[in-house]
């Protein structure tokens, strides 16, 4: 392991002004007694602005909980977290929501478009929850659509689309409120490779544009040369993260995980 | 966020027919039923409703309601028209007679007799002749109903039924009877012909008996207080005195008390609720879970559980709005077509104000049901595959 290349779980937690995540010995443990299931045992990871990170790690590692946690779906049972500053530990249910709403873009692997809605009502729904108004918010939909080529499927419902269509709509559905951090969970497992690499390019270019900060969880290497950073996971720990020059070697880690 | 509440409704076209039809056919079964109760019960009280000129009916007191006639004196009569506040009393015959046709067929008929002189207590929607025909010979007034079935002669040759007309006659207790009119009335409870006649030629219709007065109907003199005037005859008679009003309810809770009537209908509209409750309550659960992983996909982005709450409150009103709507329009048209028919049919406001009620229970008792799903959800479950 080259020291150069991976950096330690402990050095990703270094002070930085503009830390978008930062999470230290969180815990999540699912169940009681005999079945309990130690999902996260204690995670330190730190998501710095306008960074791409992608969280990689085999099956049952505790990625799913991980993003979880720093998107404030999911409660943590100890450690600290703090998203933009605010740690959700602090805030109730509703608090927690109105944060999601105005701060969180989240792109699913099933896309999770709402299949009764037209392309442009699903990439509204965000800023309908914000209050935003119908038409405001369809107008603003429609611009986003455009701006990831679907300009002219508007009005056609999910179905209609392919697979890569339906994740960039699901892509501007998570930008449309313009949102501080994006929380990605596999968005490339269910695309071909040529549709998976677009839908990654466009994901950093539109976070590049409007200088979003992004959270990957995924497995596919082949996308791993567009991260900033990989953080890779194993049995609810973060045991190594790859910046820099070691993310072109960094595809190895899909085939031979732990360097094993 | 109400309007992508509604187009997950509406667009989701197969649950959404689904949940309808089970509102709809809930209130439907609801309305269709009360109406027929209501219909029926109001049959009881028929004849009250047909002799709208009194203000006060006489009778017997331990008269339970108006087919239980108990004979009273004809000193009655008297002492009512003695009372001070009463403008006029006439006598009123109500019983039963057998009805014997040129056929030799015998048919139960209900008999009234009105006042000789006044014909106060007569029916007031002739279709045929006139009342004051009545001071004919022997003449009697038919209801059409009565004249067009029951008391219609059949013609073997042509295998018609002839209905009985104006100048046919029938024998009433081994006497004469000449029909001079025919007339409308509300139908009766027991769907027997009804014979109006003059009280004193009523009295030879039937057998003789001792008492033969069975009403006294009565009108207040005008400024004078109803209900004074009736506990003053009550006091002054020791007879039962009644408002049309109160008479026809106790004619009516008569009937829900000593009949099975009331048990019947209630279990066909408990059914009716239950089976639409149970198809609502299982469709819109079934609408909801199909759409779990939306609702929690809109948790996870933001969505508080009081927009979710309203989201599904709005579509379980919705809902609760075109189902009641289809069913009771269903209803009310079917009853409308049948109002010539010997269907007791009667839908009044009430009983779409208690349908609407038990359709909002369904409605809410579903969205409960969903509404619990939802509030539980874990967002966090939209990353789960």
């Amino acid at each position: 392991m080259s020291t150069a290349t991976f950096a330690t779980p402990a050095a990703s937690l270094a002070p930085s002004a503009d830390v978008v995540v930062r999470c230290k010995a969180v815990t999540k443990t699912y169940g009681k007694g005999d079945s309990a299931v130690r999902a996260l045992r204690g995670v330190d990871l730190t998501v710095n602005k306008g960074e791409m990170l992608m969280l990689v790690g085999p099956s049952g590692c505790g990625k799913t909980t991980l993003i979880s946690v720093v998107a404030g779906v999911l409660d943590r049972d100890g450690g600290e977290c703090s998203v933009l500053g605010k740690d959700y530990a602090q805030m109730n249910q509703a608090q927690k929501a109105a944060f999601r709403a105005v701060n969180i873009g989240f792109v699913f692997q099933a896309f999770n478009l709402i299949p009764t809605l037209t392309i442009a009502e699903n990439v509204a729904v965000p800023l309908l929850i914000n209050g935003v108004s119908r038409s405001q918010a369809l107008a603003r939909a429609k611009e986003v659509l455009t701006l990831v080529g679907l300009g002219d499927r508007t009005k056609d419902e999910p179905r209609k689309l392919s697979g890569g269509q339906q994740q960039r709509v699901a892509i501007s559905r998570a930008i449309v409120h313009k949102p501080k951090l994006l929380v990605c969970d596999e968005p490339t497992s269910a695309l071909d490779h040529a549709t998976g690499q677009k839908v990654i390019e466009l994901l950093r270019g539109v976070a590049a544009g409007e200088d979003l900060t992004l959270l990957v969880v995924t497995h596919d290497s082949r996308i791993f040369e567009f991260a900033d950073r990989i953080a890779e996971m194993d049995d609810g720990h973060i045991v190594r993260t790859i910046e820099g020059q070691g993310l072109r070697r960094a595809s190895h880690i899909a085939e031979n995980p732990l360097g094993k | 966020m109400i309007s992508i509440a509604l187009k997950m409704l509406f667009r989701d076209t197969g649950k959404y027919f689904g949940i309808i039809l089970g509102v709809a056919l809930a209130s439907m079964v609801i309305v269709w039923q009360g109406s027929i109760f209501v219909g029926l019960m109001s049959r009881t009280f028929a004849v009250i409703t047909d002799i709208a000129q009194p203000d006060i009916w006489v009778m017997d007191s331990k008269v339970q309601f108006i087919d239980d006639a108990k004979p009273l004196q004809d000193t009655a009569l008297s002492r009512v028209r003695g009372v001070e506040g009463v403008a006029w009393a006439m006598p009123l015959y109500k019983g039963n007679t057998r009805a014997r046709q040129e056929d030799g067929t015998i048919v139960n008929c209900n008999l009234f007799g009105i006042d000789d002189a006044t014909l106060i207590g007569g029916p007031s929607r002739m279709v045929d002749g006139r009342l004051e025909d009545l001071w004919r010979a022997d003449g009697v007034i038919v209801d059409r109903v009565g004249a067009e079935s029951r008391l219609a002669r059949f013609d073997p040759e042509t295998k018609t039924s002839i209905p009985l007309k104006v100048g046919d006659t029938l024998e009433l207790n081994d006497r004469r009877a000449v029909v001079v009119g025919i007339t409308e009335t509300t139908r009766s409870f027991q769907s027997q012909p009804t014979i109006y006649t003059t009280y004193s030629r009523a009295v030879q219709f039937v057998p003789r008996e001792r008492k033969m007065l069975t009403y006294i109907i009565a009108k207040a003199a005008e400024g004078v207080d109803v209900p004074k005037l009736a506990e003053t005859i009550e006091d002054r008679s020791g007879l039962a005195v009644y408002s049309g009003r109160e008479f026809s309810w106790k004619t009516v809770m008569y009937f829900v008390q000593n009949t099975g009537i009331p048990i019947n209908f209630g279990i066909a509209v408990a059914l009716g609720f239950i089976i639409g409750t149970i198809i609502t309550g299982f469709m819109f659960y079934s609408f909801t879970v199909d759409n779990l992983r939306y609702f929690g996909t809109l948790k996870a982005m933001g969505t508080s559980n009081g927009k979710l709450m309203v989201m599904i409150l709005v579509q379980a009103v919705v809902i609760a709005l075109i189902g009641f709507g289809l069913g009771s329009g269903l209803a009310a048209y079917m009853g409308f077509n049948a109002r010539n028919s010997p269907l007791a049919f009667r839908l009044l406001w009430q009983t779409l104000f208690l349908a609407g009620c038990a359709v909002a229970v369904i409605s809410a008792l579903s969205a409960m049901l969903s509404l619990i799903k939802v509030i539980r959800l874990e967002p966090a479950i939209v990353f789960k595959g």
